[in-house]
């Protein structure tokens, strides 16, 4: 580094380059963020019928609304409909995106232009959309599927991690696919001199090298589905086995904006992304040596 | 699913998005008092109202109105109340009647009382109750009512030979008789996401969810009459005689128009939704009072219905209440109402006015209307709280899950009232025993 100039302007120089993210970050994450902490601590308090001025203020409650949050059954119970959803959703929707990848990726495929628009299509029809679309094949009287209920109590679940599936399938081939196009020819020829099949390709040369790309898609995967919101809340309507606080992102709108307690929505927000945090990084830290150790 | 996320934080940012709204600065009000033209906007769903608004500002140029069209429903609530508390409220605002208490108890609307009193004589009592809670304040001016009737198919209660039924005991047997006859074919369907039309049963069983006692709360959702109204259909439902679809469902809309459903005990402002769900019935429906609970009564209640309210920020109250009055009140608001609008007008005059039959119903029920105002004068309501909201998220939730365990519907309301009175007390609201 050569100095040419006066170290003080050099010194500003960075943060001048920085300000606009600073500022954004700032504007748009962190005063929300406060803003929500601020509101977690807080509550109305009404004194007597609650009509008319000065009948209703604000009050510092400390953890009180994070308390009635964190034992709320009811959204655990959210979490575990989450939980058995996102399995769901996770093994069938990364298994379907890497085996498209690999055999779109393979050798002997035809079409792969078409097939590999084709199946990513789904991913730029919006997810209200997909999802009233999906709904319209569910509905008993309109289905073209008949036989099966598929928005009674034992098949929702099912029902929506398949609107889920189908949207999301096609970004997370796109991910892995990209990455295999990637890796050099020449080391499937070496592979192929060793007699090796292209099954045998595929599991030994081609998934090993994935790995980190199928981490990646298994991050955003996991914090997607733990914020599901749009499909279950587009379903509902059309059905009685869904309720207000199926997910616990749903809990976080019904208190917002039906029941009118941005304080409870709000802590229960902080325990959402506090989830959020544990599962996302809990997940890294088991794999990190797996995937990221060779780069060190 | 969509994985475009930036960031783990964001989900924090629903609650905080909202919450950063609330810290936006209030919009400045255009003008402050009778100095120069003063401007108000008018959040409304009601359909064609912006014309409405345009013939009065023709005649009055120093008021002007301009309308913004809302998307109705408990989302249109939410979004008033948020925006009263971020400070940019509009000076007018559509409130449905079971809302406006919550508008009140959040401070987001004005008292009136001092401009509007005189309208009074305009409403029957029990829709003035409805924007007064009983007090001397007037919280809005009301605009129309829904009070409800029996749609039905003349041609199908002809077909399977079942009379249009007096009471709820005769309605359960025709039920049976219905379904009897044709399994795919019900009288009828309980829904479990709407709670506007069961409180408009209960009403007509002479319940009262909220009644204010001096000054505290009192709350009875699980009174006898709203446990007989559960109890009567979830009998019907278990006994699988009547349908449990939710209204307004692509489903529900189908049975209306192919037959399978052959009534629904709805408001006043049914024929549209009939018109637009079920085409291939018009000329086939008419209307009939609601079964009674006793013979010989003669009872009613309200499903529905708004008001049009000031919001408390609004720095032109006395010009706002000006506006809602001619709109509720003047021959002129009530025609354009009527005939733009489409609604049905709370104002007593009002309901004298309409003439011609909705077009769905020319054949049928040529005298739809004079059917309508009879049936309108047996309707009574009830005052509701200032958590209608948590009450009937809870409807909702309780009912979805009765349908789906099979368990007694009179154990929903129970939630309905457990959940609604939880809510009051962690709110800090006094509540009578």
């Amino acid at each position: 580094m050569h100095r040419r100039h006066g170290g003080a302007r050099l010194s500003a120089a960075p943060y001048l380059f920085l300000a606009p993210a600073i500022v954004l970050f700032i504007l748009f994450l962190a005063v929300p963020i406060g803003y929500t902490v601020h509101l977690a601590l807080r509550r109305t308090r009404v004194s007597g019928l609650g009509l008319g001025k000065g009948s209703r203020r604000e009050v510092f409650v400390g953890l009180d609304n994070l308390r009635a949050a964190v034992t709320d059954d009811e959204l655990w119970a959210g979490w575990l409909r989450v939980l058995g959803y996102g399995t769901l959703v996770l093994v069938v929707m990364l298994g379907l995106a890497l085996l498209f990848a690999l055999l779109l990726d393979s050798a002997h495929v035809r079409l792969a232009r078409f097939s590999r628009i084709a199946i990513f299509l789904p991913y730029a029809v919006p997810g209200v959309v997909a999802s009233l679309l999906w709904g319209f094949l569910y509905l008993p009287s309109l289905t073209p599927i008949g036989g099966i209920d598929f928005l009674s109590a034992s098949a929702v679940t099912y029902s929506m991690a398949n609107v889920a599936v189908w949207g999301g399938t096609g970004f997370n081939m796109l991910v892995l696919y990209t990455n295999l196009r990637a890796i050099p020819r020449s080391y499937y020829e070496a592979a192929r001199m060793d007699g090796a099949s292209e099954l045998a390709i595929a599991l030994r040369v081609k998934i090993p090298i994935l790995v980190p790309a199928i981490i990646l898609t298994t991050v955003f995967s996991i914090i997607a589905t733990i914020q599901v919101f749009t499909e279950p809340t587009t379903l509902r309507p059309l059905t009685n086995t869904i309720s207000s606080t199926w997910s616990p992102l749903m809990k976080v709108y019904r208190d917002a904006f039906v029941t009118g307690d941005l304080y409870s929505a709000a802590a229960t927000s902080l325990v959402i992304a506090a989830v959020s945090l544990v599962l996302s990084f809990g997940f890294l830290r088991v794999v990190r040596g797996r995937a990221f150790g060779e780069g060190r | 699913m969509r994985t475009k996320r930036l960031a783990i934080a964001l989900a924090t940012m629903l609650a905080a998005g909202c919450g950063g709204a609330a810290e936006t600065p209030a919009a400045a009000p255009a003008t402050s008092a009778p100095a120069g033209p003063v401007s108000l906007t008018y959040w409304t769903w009601a359909p064609n109202m912006d014309k409405i608004a345009e013939v009065w500002n023709q005649a009055n140029p120093d008021i002007k109105v301009t309308v913004s069209k809302q998307a109705g429903g408990d989302d249109a609530a939410a979004k008033f109340l948020t925006a009263a508390k971020a400070g940019n409220a509009p000076d007018l605002v559509q409130a449905e009647y079971q809302h406006l208490p919550s508008f009140i108890a959040a401070d987001a609307v004005a008292d009136i009382a001092a401009e509007a009193a005189a309208v009074k004589p305009e409403f029957s009592a029990g829709l003035w109750g409805l924007v007064t809670l009983g007090t001397e304040s007037v919280y809005a001016i009301p605009q129309d009512s829904g009070p409800m009737m029996l749609y039905y198919r003349k041609d199908l209660f002809e077909k399977y030979g079942i009379g249009v039924p007096k009471t709820w005991d005769e309605y359960a047997e025709a039920a049976r008789t219905v379904h009897k006859a044709d399994p795919k074919v019900y009288l009828g369907s309980f829904s479990s996401k709407d709670p506007g039309w069961f409180a408009g049963l209960a009403q007509q069983a002479g319940a009262q969810w909220w009644s204010i006692s001096g000054d505290a709360w009192k709350v009875g959702i699980n009174d006898a009459a709203t446990t007989k109204v559960a109890d009567f259909w979830g009998g019907l439902v278990q006994e699988g005689v009547i349908d449990d679809m939710p209204y307004f469902t692509p489903e529900w809309n189908k049975a209306l128009n192919d037959g399978t459903q052959l009534s629904w005990p709805s408001a006043v402002w049914g024929p549209g939704v009939l018109e637009s769900n079920a085409p291939k019935g018009k000329g086939k429906w008419g209307i009939a009072p609601l079964p009674q609970w006793n013979a010989g009564e003669n009872f009613s209640g309200f499903w529905g219905g708004s008001s049009t309210a000031v919001s408390a920020g609004s720095k032109n109250r006395a010009a706002a209440v000006k506006f809602a009055t001619w709109l509720n009140t003047d021959p002129q608001g009530i025609d354009l109402l009527v005939k733009e609008a489409f609604v049905y007008p709370a104002s007593g005059k009002g309901q004298a006015a309409l003439g011609a039959p909705p077009a769905y119903f020319a054949e049928s029920q040529p005298d739809f209307w004079q059917q309508a105002a009879t049936i309108g004068t047996s309707a009574r309501g009830f005052t509701f709280g200032p958590n209608v909201g948590v009450t009937y998220n809870a409807y909702k939730d309780a009912f979805d899950k009765a349908l789906q365990d099979k368990s007694p519907f009179s154990a929903s309301v129970g939630t309905m009232q457990d959940t609604t009175v939880a809510d009051m007390q962690k709110s800090g609201f006094t509540l009578a025993q």
